[in-house]
């Protein structure tokens, strides 16, 4: 006999209810396959979101068993206790439809948190060379790798809290910037960051880095810009 | 929460840490003693040391209290930013108010 997995789905937007099915267990098998079963045997109408597959593009987070994650890199043996796994919308963002959320506010934010490159030279100029070696590289290269999956986002408890947080990857984001020697928007960006909704509204709860798929530590990037706002805004750099 | 506040936080926070374990330890020693409410007048009575030293507290903590507060209202309540903002510097100013008429209380009667 064919081992089956219960599988909860939450189905519907802000309003709706977790409706169950049976998915066949197979030995190897992620939390996106079981979701991409459903929408292909047993209802049609079920909206999700991906694309790559590999765990590249971000698309695909879901709350799984309560928590965020990228399903498509979340195999079922590791999360479905007792044969069981309820999969919803990510928190923090409105539901579209079913397991599909609006990501507009995540990357509206990114944008208010200046998350653009603000080039300081033109392409006739020469490019600058910068040691991979140096501390601001580091910096960079320890955050660089988000993939803006929103599962930091989902996980926070101020973006929760406090609607007009940043939140943690677009804080990242900054972050990667305002350590990248190319960058000429930096007075901007730290000005940004710095006020009401800022970096200085995050309490340190660290529950972007615990559930960050890639295991990266916005918290320490918050944490950085802090100190880089509080020294500008003492220098008479950036105004509130 | 923003830079601005942030830095008067942390200030006052600074401030404060060193002024609360004196008076953690006085209050130790006081209890130790097991010295009355008179006899704990009679040392602090006309003493401008325990004048400054509370007076300096009593500033940083009704700066550092209401900057705290206002993040719990702004994430746990609805109330509109300048009502909460009002609220606040209220009880920043009723916290000195009650501080330093406590202070003239002991130390000036």
């Amino acid at each position: 006999m064919t081992q089956t997995l219960q599988v909860s789905l939450w189905r519907g937007g802000a309003e709706g209810r977790y409706q169950v099915y049976e998915v066949p267990l197979r030995e190897n098998q992620t939390v996106l396959d079981v979701v991409t079963w459903v929408q292909r045997n047993a209802d049609a109408t079920l909206s999700y979101r991906f694309a790559c597959r590999v765990g590249m593009c971000g698309s695909c987070a879901m709350t799984v068993n309560g928590r965020p994650r990228w399903t498509c890199r979340t195999h079922v043996s590791k999360v479905a206790k007792g044969g069981r796994l309820a999969i919803g919308p990510l928190e923090n963002l409105p539901v579209i439809k079913d397991l599909a959320t609006d990501m507009a506010p995540f990357f509206e934010k990114w944008q208010q948190a200046n998350g653009a490159f603000a080039p300081s030279k033109s392409r006739a100029e020469p490019i600058e060379r910068i040691s991979p070696d140096s501390d601001d590289r580091r910096a960079v290269n320890a955050a660089i790798e988000c993939i803006n999956c929103g599962v930091c986002y989902a996980a926070c408890d101020t973006v929760r809290w406090d609607p007009d947080y940043l939140g943690p990857a677009a804080l990242n984001r900054a972050w990667t910037l305002v350590n990248d020697e190319r960058d000429a928007g930096n007075t901007a960006r730290l000005a940004a960051v710095a006020a009401d909704g800022g970096c200085h509204a995050c309490h340190s709860h660290q529950s972007c880095q615990e559930h960050c798929p890639l295991a990266l530590n916005p918290t320490a990037s918050i944490a950085g810009l802090k100190r880089r706002t509080t020294a500008a805004y003492l220098r008479g750099e950036i105004k509130l | 929460m923003n830079v601005r506040l942030y830095i008067w936080q942390r200030t006052s926070a600074a401030i404060m840490a060193p002024l609360v374990v004196v008076h953690l330890l006085v209050i130790f020693y006081a209890m130790r003693k097991g010295f009355s409410a008179a006899e704990i007048l009679s040392r602090t009575r006309g003493s401008v040391a325990w004048a400054l030293f509370y007076g300096l507290f009593i500033a940083a903590a009704s700066v550092h209290a209401p900057i705290g507060l206002r993040t719990i209202l702004a994430e746990w309540t609805p109330l509109p930013a300048r009502m909460r903002d009002v609220a606040v510097i209220a009880f920043g100013v009723a916290l000195a108010v009650l501080g330093f008429r406590a202070i003239a209380a002991v130390v000036l009667s």
